[in-house]
């Protein structure tokens, strides 16, 4: 399922936070939202899960109607004290659950504890788990409807480094494995270079830049939404990595001659 | 499900219904214990075994049946229903606010429903019903404007859950102001009446209103059962909830009407009982988590274990005398639960 914005403005009552965004996500791909705090992401996010209003055409495979099977992960990880795992990731299949829990509900969420490595959690109480824990209970609930269209805002926030790595690796398999058109928030530029097949960079509430991580990922791009300096650093293997060097002073107002230039 | 049967999701999935049968179980037994008891309990004490007897109908002394069948039991019946319904409506509020310290008294609804029946019994402002219901039909109307008061102020401008406790708090501090006023004004008679009436009392239990207060048990347990799941996700916050397909408002809504009833029905015939609706459900977490399949039905069996205990206590504690229901409740329950937070190895909120 393919996701399309036509001029989509979102926000709150009163509260402008994104406008005129034109955007398209394709099954199979993974779209990485960068983008400054305050950018409006995970108001996108929101608005693409159906749970933000929003003017102009935001189609799903050419409808208006957000898919049942939707997976969405908020950003908050507010996790009730007496659930156990097993129960906060059947409540992932919400619209289908009975009363008894039937066997195939079951054997979907065996299989996505174990694609994530967390089946030996699933009688612990979320709420004694650790952040990073949390995030991936949270994002096998988001996994077990088995969804068309995957949802994460900051996935990886609380995860420490293989957790990282671990998660995003999932997600970019069961993206293309089930073509899920997936749209993850991310912080982290190298992750985003790393995982993500097409980049979208906020600004302002305006869609800044759109297109492959190396076209999106740029240090004029970074100084301009970031206001940051930036260094890449390309390994033997065409590897890259951004290393943020300093704040650029008067951001967000960067005369263009005093930008810097692409380091290699 | 794999063939194995014995992964960790089948593990998990086994023991948390084991551990909810056995909790059903184990509250079951002690509540036929809690009802024999306390039908044998009173001025004249009855043998216990008579009384089983004469409950299960295989005969006893006359005078037993009697004491039993036209006195005893329906009070004692009373108090596992209206436990039972004081329970269940903590739990749902404390649910859907996601609040540990929520509940029909401490939001205002059983001070609405004491208001209620302070109109009618010192000012006789009553819907025209027979006398003998005029307090209880206040009662519950209050108890549901309350309920409304609460839905609609909090929600004014997005219901969210802390919205509606605060609305809840306020509406509590509102109708105790306009009770203690109606007891300002009331003549010493109704000043006595109106003060007993808040105790809580089982005394006057009668068949008719235990048919009344079973039917609106009976009542809720299949629109529960619908809701089971979106109450349990609502426990992830209202966010996360609505991400899941949840209508957050309107199933507050269903809940705020369901609570209305439960808690009215259950304060109008017995008086305002304030400590079970908060307790049962933080004992009921306690024994089954908070899966509403069966956080809800525990906290329901341990708010009429609490109740039918404290109504064996209250007649017990000072021989002779009956200590109103409502005093006993806190002032042997607030130790226990004192008790059962301070020896408990997790927190639960």
């Amino acid at each position: 399922m393919n996701i399309e914005l036509k001029n989509v403005s979102v926000g709150y009552v009163g509260k402008p936070v994104l406008s005129g965004l034109h955007l398209k996500a394709h099954a199979g791909r993974v779209l990485g939202l960068i983008g400054p705090n305050g950018c409006g992401k995970s108001t996108l996010i929101k608005a693409l899960a159906g749970q933000l209003p929003s003017t102009g055409e935001l189609l799903y495979a050419g409808s208006r109607q957000p898919p049942r099977a939707l997976g969405y992960m908020p950003q908050d990880l507010q996790a009730p004290m007496a659930l156990t795992v097993l129960e906060v990731v059947l409540l992932g299949r919400l619209g289908v659950l009975r009363l008894r829990v039937l066997p195939v509900d079951l054997e979907a969420v065996r299989q996505v504890l174990r694609q994530l490595g967390i089946e030996q959690l699933a009688q612990r109480y979320v709420g004694e788990l650790s952040g990073g824990q949390r995030q991936m209970v949270f994002l096998a609930q988001a996994l077990v409807s088995d969804p068309a269209v995957l949802l994460l805002d900051e996935p990886i926030s609380a995860l420490d480094l293989r957790h990282q790595l671990e998660v995003l690796e999932v997600v970019r398999t069961v993206t293309q494995q089930r073509q899920l058109c997936t749209v993850v928030v991310l912080h982290d530029l190298n992750a985003t270079a790393r995982y993500a097949d097409d980049v979208a960079l906020l600004s302002g509430g305006q869609l800044a830049c759109l297109g492959t991580p190396t076209e999106v990922l740029t240090a004029d791009n970074l100084a301009l939404a970031f206001g940051v300096e930036a260094r890449r650093y390309t390994a033997d293997d065409g590897a890259t990595a951004w290393l943020p060097q300093r704040a650029l002073p008067g951001w967000p107002n960067i005369p263009r001659s005093s930008r810097p230039g692409q380091t290699q | 499900m794999s063939g194995s049967g014995t992964d960790a999701v089948t593990l998990a999935y086994r023991n948390a219904a084991r551990k909810r049968s056995a909790v059903a179980l184990g509250m079951g037994t002690l509540l036929c214990l809690a009802l024999l008891l306390d039908t044998a309990t009173g001025p004249a004490r009855l043998p216990v075994a008579d009384v089983a007897r004469s409950v299960l109908g295989q005969g006893a002394d006359s005078t037993i049946e009697a004491i039993v069948w036209s006195i005893r039991l329906p009070v004692a019946l009373t108090a596992l229903a209206v436990g039972a319904a004081l329970g269940l409506s903590g739990a749902i509020m404390q649910t859907i606010l996601n609040n540990p310290l929520a509940s029909s008294y401490t939001l205002g609804i059983s001070a609405g429903a004491g208001f209620g029946a302070a109109l009618v019994i010192v000012l006789g402002v009553a819907l025209p019903v027979p006398e003998a219901y005029a307090i209880a039909v206040n009662a519950i109307l209050f108890a549901g404007l309350a309920c409304a008061g609460v839905y609609f102020i909090g929600g004014a401008r997005a219901a969210t859950a802390e919205g509606l406790v605060l609305a809840g708090i306020a509406l509590l501090f509102l109708f105790q102001a306009l009770t203690s006023l109606l007891q300002l004004m009331a003549s010493p008679e109704s000043l006595q009446q109106v003060v007993f009436w808040l105790f809580g009392s089982l005394q006057k239990s009668t068949w008719p209103k235990l048919a009344v207060l079973l039917s609106v048990l009976l009542l809720c347990v299949p629109l529960l059962v619908r809701d089971v799941w979106q109450l349990s996700a609502l426990k992830l916050g209202d966010a996360r909830a609505a991400a899941l397909g949840v209508n957050v408002r309107a199933l507050r809504f269903r809940c705020f009407v369901l609570i209305s009833a439960l808690t009215g029905v259950a304060v109008a015939f017995v008086g305002t009982i304030g400590f079970v609706g908060l307790v049962a459900p933080h004992v009921a977490r306690m024994l089954t988590g908070e899966d509403q399949r069966g956080f809800l039905p525990v906290s329901a069996l341990v708010g009429a274990a609490l109740l039918s205990l404290a109504s064996v206590a209250s007649k017990t504690v000072a021989p002779g005398a009956i200590i109103p229901i409502g005093i006993v409740t806190a002032l042997i329950g607030v130790p226990f639960f004192v008790w059962l937070v301070v020896r408990s190895r997790r927190a639960y909120w």
